[in-house]
């Protein structure tokens, strides 16, 4: 299948070993993976912080670079910018759009896909051939879970990796507290809803976090390594795409 | 859009559609005096607020979805929850000229209030013909809302709360934090301690048991039931095709309430109409299941005008706006008005478990106070206007979406509002920021030399590559997070460079093997638990 990667902004910049992750592992499922070069980001920043008129030329952009009728899906390691896409460039088009953008938005639209869902729903898949003998906590984002309703689907593909020992995180479906723009507008109740979840994760005993936003992580690695926890943040796709033949070696967290 | 900030004829014009008017600005409760970051500073620090606030959501949490998943028809009971009330909102005038008409003909009097002002000066003026210079209240957020309490000591009569979590707030001259539960924020101690000093000839001995409690206001509050002739309720129903009214609750002090007194004077909110009385099966189901996880709540009061001989020979009904009309001229917004104020999305809220309702500085706090605000208030930018900091008062998790009875979307809602927010603020420096950031977003180019740039945060991080204090405004973030350094290398990068085409096509070599040793693909359905 002929697949576009949309790496996100954050995770271009910021988190390139969760972007070379997914592609890696959409290359070892045999699928030909493109990367758009002109893509940027889907802007979601914007409009959850009250902006829709300043993404149009995002979601133009967007809608121009995954157009393309060859590129049978889009997939996003990002549960939130799958659903910026699928909820968000819709509200934006509608309001300050062309009848070519609202077109365009909505072709788009029905073939992106987080990388969970596109795995299970769309590849048909749970065993992904992953190898991974670390124990690990999922904690479900929240766009993930009641934006895009991936529900069961990554637990599905994490109880499917070798090796790995997979515990329950308490209250898994509790806010992170991170929200964007909202951990620094409202930083101090921001923080206290990232002191319960890096409570709940340290409870478990995991060596690992894994959820499938690098945004969520970046929250919650950044507390978990503020307070030297020893644990780490790992994004799903890292998990998946790890193999007996190419591990991922577990670095230590800073204490 | 310009934001209404006076009388609604200010600016108006023949033949000019006049702006639905606002609660006028800092009259009753819909305002805070400082904005939601600031109030929940003082609330975060206190440990006891944290600890009751926790109890007490988590346990309605739980009984909520005990009882709301026992019915299989849950789903279908919201959708047509949402449905009767969009219906409703869609013809709220011909519906509320209905109610008008049918509670006059079964003996009631009908009074229009355009805001909370009005309101005030009606009941005032109703209670005083009665030469009372007391009277009773129950179940009313409408005249919380409006500061009818206040308004009516201001006129030297005397107004006592007779529910009991109301009584407890209005003892201890605090504030209700919660829809549902006002003294959610007080634990049992707390209220022994106001019970002993507040109400007259209380047994000294008493304790924090909460039967004993609820009986030691029992007994106050009987007193006041047999010498009282007027009350004031507020309504959670009003039936257009019947003219009735209707108020659920737990204690029964409400139905001694709406029955004893000579007088009763009922403060509605115009959105609590419904069309038809047989819509009262859909929603005594979905009130009590969502707010206090019942399958009943105790007492269920319906009263239609006036009956000779039997409860208050007088009722009357007064219909306030306060800015609802102008919540239902916004096409998005007027969703909000659907709110049955069941406080589900309090209870599942992880701002409001951490913050409490004070925080939020209106009636109504939590997800749909956040919403429901500033619509009937306004945003005054000007004015520096703590309710423009209420949209932005939640980390849009959407829990609350998924516990709402009649399925409001106040996710999309609040961000609805930070969007008129945003256009009537004029140029920030986080709009100039907003607007910059989407400059170089639109042009690859661009974006790939900001990325570069970026990669020079690698020299302020330390060495374990993270930054650990950032710049204000990011000064909030980087007081409890640590950030990671750009790495050296992007993701268009390395896809672009011969080391990542070497991967990813070392991956498909890999995939190949495989699926011609032991297809992966193959085993999957066993592998599912």
């Amino acid at each position: 299948m002929r697949i576009a990667l949309f790496a996100t902004c954050l995770g271009d910049t910021l988190f390139p070993e969760a972007v070379k992750s997914t592609a890696v592992l959409l290359a070892r499922l045999g699928h030909d993976v493109v990367f758009p070069p002109q893509q940027t980001c889907c802007g979601q920043m914007h409009v959850n912080t009250g902006y829709q008129r300043e993404p149009v030329p995002l979601v133009r952009n967007f809608a121009e670079q995954f157009g393309d009728p060859a590129i049978e899906a889009v997939v996003v390691p990002s549960g939130s910018c799958a659903g910026s896409v699928r909820h968000q460039h819709e509200i934006v088009a509608e309001r300050y759009g062309d009848a070519a953008l609202r077109a365009g938005v909505a072709a788009v639209r029905t073939k992106t896909y987080e990388l969970s869902e596109f795995l299970v729903d769309v590849l048909d898949l749970t065993d992904v051939g992953a190898y991974f003998p670390h124990r690990v906590t999922y904690h479900p984002t929240c766009h993930s879970l009641r934006m895009l309703r991936v529900g069961e689907k990554p637990l599905r593909l994490l109880r499917a990796v070798e090796g790995i020992d997979l515990v329950e995180l308490p209250e898994a479906d509790a806010c992170c507290g991170f929200g964007g723009t909202f951990a620094v507008k409202n930083a101090e109740t921001s923080t206290a809803m990232l002191r319960d979840k890096m409570d709940h994760i340290t409870g478990t005993g995991a060596a690992v976090c894994t959820a499938g936003d690098s945004s969520c992580l970046m929250h919650i690695g950044g507390g978990l390594s503020r307070i030297r926890s020893g644990k780490r943040t790992l994004h799903l796709a890292q998990i998946l795409a790890a193999t007996r033949t190419a591990p991922h070696v577990l670095t230590e967290a800073a204490r | 859009m310009s934001s209404p900030t006076g009388p609604a004829t200010q600016g108006t014009f023949l033949g000019m559609p006049a702006v639905p008017p606002r609660s006028p600005y800092g009259t009753g409760h819909l305002r805070g005096e400082r904005s939601f970051p600031r109030a929940a500073h003082d609330e975060l620090g206190n440990e006891q607020l944290r600890r009751n606030l926790g109890k007490a959501t988590h346990s309605i949490r739980a009984k909520r979805l005990a009882v709301t998943g026992e019915l299989p028809d849950w789903e279908q009971l919201r959708d047509t929850g949402s449905a009767i009330k969009t219906d409703t909102m869609n013809r709220l005038p011909e519906l509320l000229e209905q109610l008008e008409r049918k509670v006059t003909e079964r003996g009631g009097t009908v009074h229009w209030a355009r805001d909370g002002v009005e309101a005030n000066e009606i009941v005032t003026r109703l209670v005083r013909e009665t030469g009372s210079d007391e009277i009773l209240k129950v179940k009313s957020m409408a005249t919380q809302e409006i500061g009818l309490n206040e308004h009516l000591a201001s006129q030297g009569i005397a107004a006592l709360e007779t529910d009991l979590a109301e009584l407890i707030v209005q003892l201890a001259d605090d504030r209700p934090s919660h829809i549902l539960v006002p003294a959610i924020h007080r634990n049992r101690e707390e209220i022994r301690e106001i019970f002993l000093r507040h109400i007259p000839g209380v047994d000294p001995a008493l304790d924090a048991d909460p039967a004993r409690l609820a009986a030691a206001a029992r007994a106050f509050l009987r007193e006041k039931f047999m010498t009282t002739k007027v009350a004031v309720s507020g309504a959670n129903f009003g039936i257009a095709e019947t003219g009735t009214l209707a108020v659920v609750e737990s204690e029964g002090n409400g139905r001694m309430c709406l029955t004893l007194p000579e007088m009763l004077i009922t403060v509605m909110g115009i959105e609590k109409v419904l069309p038809r009385f047989q819509d009262l099966e859909v929603f005594l189901q979905l009130l009590p299941r969502s707010s206090t996880g019942e399958r009943m709540n105790p007492y269920t009061s319906l009263w239609t005008g006036v009956t000779p001989g039997d409860g208050p020979q007088e009722f009357h009904l007064v219909l306030l706006d306060n800015g609802r009309t102008a919540a239902l001229a916004d096409r998005i917004g007027r969703a909000a008005l659907n709110c049955i104020r069941c406080s589900a999305c309090l209870n599942v809220c992880p701002v409001y478990e951490r913050t409490g309702g004070h925080a939020y500085g209106s009636t109504y706090p939590g997800p749909i106070g956040a919403v429901l605000t500033p619509q009937l208030a306004g945003m005054h930018g000007a004015k520096n206007d703590p309710n423009s900091s209420l949209p932005y008062a939640s980390s849009l998790c959407g829990a609350c979406f998924d516990a709402c009875p009649v399925k409001i979307d106040i996710p999309s809602l609040l961000v609805e509002l930070r969007h008129q927010h945003t256009e009537q603020s004029g140029t920030t420096a986080e709009k100039l920021a907003m607007k910059a950031a989407a400059a170089v977003m639109k042009r690859p180019g661009l974006f790939t030399a900001a990325q570069k740039a970026a990669g020079l945060g690698r020299v302020p991080a330390g060495r374990d590559g993270t930054l650990s204090r950032l710049p204000p405004p990011l000064n909030g973030w980087s007081d409890s997070r640590d950030t990671p350094a750009p790495p050296k290398q992007t993701f268009r990068s390395w896809f672009a460079s011969a080391e990542g085409a070497a991967a990813m096509r070392a991956a498909a070599e890999e995939g190949a093997r495989h699926t011609d040793d032991a297809p992966h693909t193959d085993d999957a359905p066993q592998e599912e638990s």
